[in-house]
């Protein structure tokens, strides 16, 4: 899913960066220390999900998560996704500084999009509890597909094959993703219904 | 799992400023994304180059990098040549390859590499709780300097979490596989990871309020410039200076 550095035009990197910082001003502006914690421990959770293969077809691919994270951090989905791939590419040197901004959006915005979407659907038990997951988990994985091939393609146009296909190998992933986050979430739900109120009103609900 | 040897043998800037290093990595970064030609891409990844060997980053790890940075290069080899649209050179049999494809793909590899380089050579050196101290001291938001603080604190824990539960998951005889079984038991694996570091984040919190937290963090070491990092800051400005002057000079 990470962009490497060197490769998107310096409109793209830029327009990446304003729009991570913004998000992240917002997310960080709305979180208290307590939220903060909880959205420190998530980035972990998020970085170890990476590391994670799951088996798919005849080879594996790894956890992203990112849905997973919007729907319990809503905004402050931003803050946390990029300490989590600065720390990544610090220890791992997956992306770098310049590109951070428009791998962090690449991931975050459509998990915080899922987030509004779908946080309705968590408050009772049954089949639509379950849709939202699994829509959470495979749309914004979609969504960081998406986004990814279109920093691509507004690179240069050479890139726009590249985009397609990287757009089109995504597509097991995002039903690989939605399957692990409904499970995930049923695995919540059977254990600690009461994390799983962020419907309503704001999500903050679940941290104090 | 996240055993990263972060530690050098030999290295120039052991004993440089943090902040020197992060704000010279960025400025690299930023400055090698908008070179364009190839004479500049190739000058930068020769200065690159140098910063590693200052860095004495060794062999292996450097190696072990490069090849995941170089599979996103591998597959923009296997596609832009092709696809690129303007005026078709014959290289190598029946292909016709676009001759600004291969240029595209060569400049990229080239930034590629170089920032990757630059990058492992100035920030990776540097131990993680110093990069939080030198991101406090750049004016980066205290709330976000915590969120890293903590994130790479909780990396280690979370992780033996899900190392322990996955130990457990093999003495019982599970061997992932294509199954419906395999995604049930990741999933549960992971939702009880999940569940337990909200639990740990709530105590953490609590245990913090506890010791008197007020939302800032005070570090005991300290950042300081030495005379060799004013020597070495506006070097390597000018250095990257150069670099930008001679791909505008070449494009």
């Amino acid at each position: 899913m990470h962009i490497s550095e060197g490769v998107l035009s310096p409109a793209v990197l830029g327009g990446g960066i304003v729009l991570t910082a913004i998000g992240t001003g917002i997310g960080l502006r709305k979180a208290d220390y307590s939220r903060l914690t909880t959205a420190a421990v998530l980035s972990s959770v998020f970085f170890v999900g990476s590391l994670v293969r799951v088996p798919l077809g005849p080879g594996s691919v790894h956890l992203i998560l990112n849905g997973l994270l919007g729907l319990f951090l809503g905004w402050a989905v931003f803050p946390s996704l990029l300490v989590a791939l600065l720390l990544q590419a610090i220890l791992f040197s997956y992306g770098g500084v310049a590109v951070l901004g428009v791998n962090v959006f690449d991931m975050a915005f459509p998990a915080l999009v899922c987030h509004y979407l779908f946080r309705g659907f968590f408050g009772v038990a049954g089949v639509r509890r379950m849709f939202g997951a699994f829509c959470s988990g495979a749309l914004s994985v979609a969504g960081a597909a998406l986004c990814t091939a279109l920093a691509l393609g507004f690179t240069d146009e050479g890139f726009w094959t590249s985009a397609k296909i990287l757009f089109l190998a995504h597509i097991p992933v995002m039903a690989a993703e939605g399957c692990v986050t409904a499970l995930i979430i049923a695995f919540i739900a059977k254990n600690r219904p009461e994390l799983l109120r962020f419907g309503g009103g704001s999500a903050k609900g679940d941290s104090s | 799992m996240i055993a990263e040897c972060q530690g050098r043998k030999f290295s120039l800037f052991r004993t440089a400023d943090p902040r020197t290093l992060l704000a010279a990595a960025a400025a690299a970064s930023f400055c090698f994304s908008f070179v364009q030609s190839l004479g500049a891409s190739a000058s930068c990844l020769a200065f690159a180059l140098i910063l590693a060997a200052m860095g004495g980053i060794s062999a292996p790890l450097l190696l072990k990098r490069l090849a995941a940075v170089n599979i996103f290069v591998l597959f923009i080899w296997l596609t832009i040549p092709f696809a690129m649209p303007g005026e078709r050179i014959d290289v190598l049999g029946p292909l016709r390859w676009s001759a600004d494809g291969i240029r595209l793909a060569m400049v990229t590899t080239i930034k590629c590499n170089a920032i990757l380089l630059s990058f492992l050579a100035l920030v990776s050196g540097i131990p993680l709780p110093l990069v939080g101290c030198a991101l406090d001291r750049l004016r980066v938001p205290a709330k976000l300097v915590f969120l890293f603080l903590f994130t790479f604190r909780y990396v280690h824990v979370v992780g033996e979490e899900w190392q322990r539960l996955q130990t457990a998951a093999k003495l019982r005889g599970f061997v992932p596989s294509n199954s419906l079984h395999t995604y049930r038991t990741i999933g549960n694996m992971f939702g009880l990871t999940f569940v337990n570091a909200i639990d740990r984040s709530r105590r953490i919190y609590e245990a913090m309020l506890l010791r008197g937290f007020d939302g800032s963090f005070h570090t005991v070491t300290e950042v300081k410039s030495t005379p060799a990092d004013k020597r070495f800051a506006p070097l390597f400005f000018a250095a990257l200076v150069f670099l930008f002057l001679l791909d505008v000079y070449l494009r």
